[in-house]
């Protein structure tokens, strides 16, 4: 079977879709082999995964060696497809059918265009990065070789999640991931709240999961098929029905809400931050958790007919994505543990991605999930580097004032939460402007206004860690240092693309419109662009500016009035966001705790008086009424009478026939002879 | 019609009287003359169908031995030698019914079976052609048969014999 | 001279054979209504040996004769038996397997 997929795909030029891109490409151009041998990608770190298990132990660096020649080749490989990409070429699509069921097949295949070798540099580089950063933060530990292995999964999966080209793939590459951030979060699952956190990000991603799968199953109902393309051109075309639509997105956003933790299932990505730094910022910042935003991307003609999106007004995505941006930017003002507040700020950043979808911004998603990728991996390996020198603790209330011992760490952690709060010209700025120009354009005030109070928290609470972290005075044990060449490196080379790469969208010249858009072949679709718009630029300026700008007042001036905490309302407030909405506590308590409360004692009462009252009852009744009538009336009368009448029935045919038996043979012979002639006589008659 | 259709017709109207006297007379005795005459026709028919050992073989076991036999046992079964009006049992009428039955359905078929075949004597069978025939084909029936007449001889003897 | 004479003969002594064997009451009675069968069964090997002028047919008459001997001295024992037990020669008194 693998040999037939092989031969199939390396065979060139099958299946070729021969399209024109948007925008700059004129002429009709062949796809380009490196893309069309897309296949690799995926192939070579799952290669990797099993060729670690199986040697790594042996070799010198416990099979760091093998997973990072494989990230290093798909970086490679992906740097390669960008470039052709950029120069033009046609979209690839390519599939071939591994297992056919008469009624419906299943194929196996890839897509690639635009937005997946976007995801491909950003899988690769923030993967290689992790893994090089890994070498030193896990240097030493006991399970070194097995997460490489679970890395190398782990790349291979997402990769192929991106370059899918129909839903049964993706969710194989989605439910892997689910799978390989399973077994990193638990990485040290010697401690219980480690395997709890990793227990929980699994089993509320499942639930996600339903609703996936439920509306992949829809699609293929409505469409007959689960190539992607093939369901973007129908539901662009109206060739199914809007109820159909709904439905079907309806139910992938419970998926996409799972995975992109958003708004109520949000509660397993700060718990997730168990697991070692490396991993929280390849998985829990850069890629996995962007998967939902990228299956909307890749779906969204069916987000964007099934909710209506041109009609402007509030929608189910939109609604989503603003309550989670908003709620979550709250909770990080009361995380004392670094990386809780990194967590927290990526839902509210994915929470942004998926507004900037559900207002019809398809380019400002997309683009701030790219930028978005490069800073929150930087922020956290600049924590983990953090930790690495506070000795192993996040706890920010034991650090303070690093910025005198780890200076390469402060500039980089700088940059990124510049980056991230959006101040021009760095790359969070370019891309959060955009989302909040679609919400403005698009008529979407709810979504402008949540964004942009959004954009003030952000700045704020990320001035504030900044201060904890790096400010005052050093409130922890020992003396702190700079950490190795391993790990700042990775941090120097994040910070480039943080500070720069969002200028690649700057207006006058909006190269990231053209390499990547929305297409869909044979359809007609446009997403409009809008113009840039300087006002509302300044404003998200100057707000980002007045959140740092508090930032600075309350924690580095301590200028905020005293015992303001103690205080009610605000106690109350802090408190709330202390116990998480109480979220955590309604899932326990609530749920929980009440089945196995109030109603097993009620199901016990019932049990006991209801039930065994029931049996008792029926037994008394059968002794006292029911048995003695079975004995004397449904038993002697009735069974045993038949039984005589048989019986003396029996005895009387008996008797009857007895008389044949004389005993004289001359009646015998009479009988005989009698026979034989009739006998005879039939015989003659019949022949 | 020769000479041998005169014959048949005398010898088989003498058989069939005797055989019909034989299972309808009263006395015993005659019964058991009856069936000389029945024995005696029977050999005188073999003898016009020119098979004279079988014809003398007849004579010579059937009335000679077998017939002796029986008016031996008449007379050991203190057989009535008067008229007896119970030598007929109940199923009389029955028992004729069924005979005549098994009577018509037998000429009916032999009737239709061999409608006007001859008979074509050709030369007269004799005993050399029949001891050939004995002792080159059926010697083993021969030789079982003897086996049976010992057998049948020794259990006579033993049946019959007083117990004391 | 027909066959079919010869063999409606036998036909008629065998069926008078059949009478006497199902309505006599004596013992030797039936005995020889048995003989009157035997002849008529002979009587057809005869003739039929004489029709399609084979000699085992009389061959086989021979081997009935013999038969009907030793049949008929064993049948005469158990008479003699039966009417040493039962002081009676006639067969509707022989009734002990009556069920």
């Amino acid at each position: 079977m693998l040999a037939t997929i092989a031969q199939s795909l390396l065979a060139e030029g099958e299946h070729v879709v021969d399209s024109v891109g948007e925008g700059g490409h004129e002429a009709l151009e062949a796809a380009s082999w490196i893309l069309q041998q897309g296949w690799l990608m995926p192939l070579v770190p799952a290669v990797s995964f099993f060729a670690i298990l199986f040697f790594g132990k042996r070799l010198p660096r416990q099979g760091a060696e093998i997973g990072l020649a494989a990230v290093g080749f798909t970086f490679l490989w992906a740097v390669l497809s960008a470039f052709e990409w950029i120069g033009g070429s046609a979209v690839v699509e390519r599939s071939t059918t591994w297992f056919s069921n008469g009624r419906f097949d299943i194929d196996v295949g890839i897509h690639v265009d635009g937005l997946t070798v976007m995801m491909f540099v950003v899988v690769t580089t923030v993967s290689a990065l992790v893994h090089v950063y890994s070498l030193e933060y896990l240097r030493g530990d006991q399970r070194f070789t097995y997460y490489y292995a679970a890395l190398s999964l782990f790349t291979a999966s997402m990769l192929n999640l991106v370059v899918a080209d129909n839903l049964l793939q993706l969710i194989v590459g989605w439910e892997l991931v689910g799978v390989c951030s399973f077994m990193l979060i638990g990485h040290w699952w010697e401690e219980k709240p480690n395997s709890d956190a990793a227990l929980k990000a699994f089993l509320t991603t499942r639930v996600g999961d339903v609703g996936l799968m439920l509306g992949a199953i829809t699609l293929f109902f409505a469409v007959g098929t689960f190539n992607i393309e093939a369901i973007n051109q129908a539901a662009l075309s109206d060739g199914i029905r809007h109820g159909l639509l709904l439905t079907a997105a309806c139910l992938l956003l419970l998926g996409v809400a799972g995975k992109s933790a958003q708004f109520p299932l949000h509660i397993w990505l700060p718990d997730a931050m168990a697991g070692p730094t490396p991993v929280s910022a390849l998985i829990h910042a850069a890629t996995m958790v962007v998967a939902g935003v990228y299956l909307v991307a890749r779906t969204y003609g069916v987000f964007f007919e099934g909710f209506s999106i041109d009609s402007g007004g509030i929608n189910l995505l939109a609604l989503t994505g603003g309550v989670t941006l908003f709620i979550a930017a709250a909770l990080a003002f009361v995380q004392h543990d670094i990386k809780k507040v990194l967590a927290y700020s990526t839902v509210s950043q994915l929470g942004y991605m998926i507004a900037a979808l559900g207002v019809g911004a398809w380019t400002a998603a997309v683009f701030h999930l790219f930028t978005h990728a490069f800073f929150k991996a930087l922020l956290f390996l600049g924590a983990g580097s953090v930790s690495h020198a506070a000795h192993h603790t996040f706890d920010m209330r034991e650090m303070g004032g690093l910025r005198k011992y780890m200076p390469r760490t402060f500039w980089t952690f700088i940059i990124g939460t510049v980056a991230l709060a959006g101040i021009p010209p760095l790359a969070g700025f370019w891309s959060k402007d955009e989302i909040l120009l679609g919400a403005k354009e698009g008529d979407f005030g709810t979504i402008l206004i949540l964004g942009s109070i959004g954009a003030f928290m952000t700045a704020c609470y990320m001035g504030r860690t900044v201060f904890l972290t790096f400010f005052g005075e050093y409130r922890g044990h020992g003396t702190p240092h700079e950490s190795p060449g391993l790990i700042t490196v990775p941090l120097m080379i994040l910070a480039v693309p943080s500070l720069l790469i969002g200028l690649i969208n700057a207006p006058g010249i909006e190269k990231f419109n053209d390499w990547v858009a929305f297409h869909v072949p044979d359809v007609t679709f446009h997403l409009e662009h809008h113009d840039f718009d300087p006002g509302l630029a300044l404003i998200s300026t100057v707000i980002a500016v007045f959140g740092f700008a508090v930032a600075t007042w309350v924690y580095y001036w301590q200028k905020a009035p005293k015992g303001l905490l103690e205080r009610q309302p605000v106690r109350a407030v802090h408190t709330f966001l202390e116990q998480k909405y109480y979220l955590d506590h309604i899932a326990v308590s609530g749920i929980a705790a009440g089945t196995a409360g109030p109603i097993a004692r009620g199901t016990y009462w019932i049990n006991q008086h209801v039930i065994d009252g029931i049996v008792n009852g029926v037994g008394v009744a059968t002794n006292r009424f029911l048995a003695p009538f079975t004995y004397d009336v449904l038993d002697q009368e009735l069974v045993d009478g038949m039984y005589d009448d048989i019986a003396g029935a029996t005895s009387a045919v008996g008797g009857l026939l007895r008389k044949a038996q004389s005993g004289l043979i001359q009646r015998y012979a009479l009988v005989l002879f009698a026979a034989v002639g009739a006998g005879g006589a039939a015989l003659a008659y019949l022949t | 019609m020769g000479p041998q259709n005169v014959a048949f017709g005398i010898i088989a109207a003498a058989m069939i009287v005797g055989a019909i006297r034989v299972v309808t007379t009263k006395v015993v005795v005659h019964a058991a003359l009856y069936l000389v005459v029945v024995l005696a026709g029977a050999a005188g028919l073999y003898v016009l169908l020119a098979a004279e050992f079988v014809a003398w073989a007849q004579v010579l076991i059937y009335v000679g031995a077998i017939l002796v036999l029986l008016l031996f046992g008449i007379m050991l079964t203190r057989a009535p030698l008067h008229p007896s009006s119970e030598l007929d049992n109940d199923q009389r009428w029955p028992a004729l019914v069924v005979s005549l039955g098994i009577a018509g359905l037998l000429i009916a078929m032999l009737a239709d079976a061999f409608q006007d075949d001859k008979v074509r004597i050709t030369n007269a069978t004799g005993t050399g052609e029949i001891a050939d025939s004995i002792f080159n084909q059926f010697v083993v029936p021969f030789e079982v048969v003897s086996i049976l007449l010992l057998g049948a001889l020794v259990g006579a003897v033993v049946l019959a014999r007083r117990d004391d | 001279m027909y066959l079919n004479q010869y063999l409606f003969l036998a036909a008629v002594l065998f069926c008078i054979g059949v009478y006497g064997v199902l309505s006599r009451r004596h013992a030797v009675l039936v005995l020889m209504s048995v003989e009157i069968m035997l002849n008529a069964v002979n009587i057809n090997l005869i003739a039929f040996s004489v029709h399609i002028q084979e000699v085992s047919g009389q061959v086989f008459a021979l081997f009935v004769i013999t038969v009907a001997a030793a049949e008929v001295g064993v049948g005469l024992a158990i008479v003699i038996l039966i009417y040493r037990n039962l002081a009676s020669p006639y067969l509707d008194q022989v009734d002990s397997l009556k069920g």
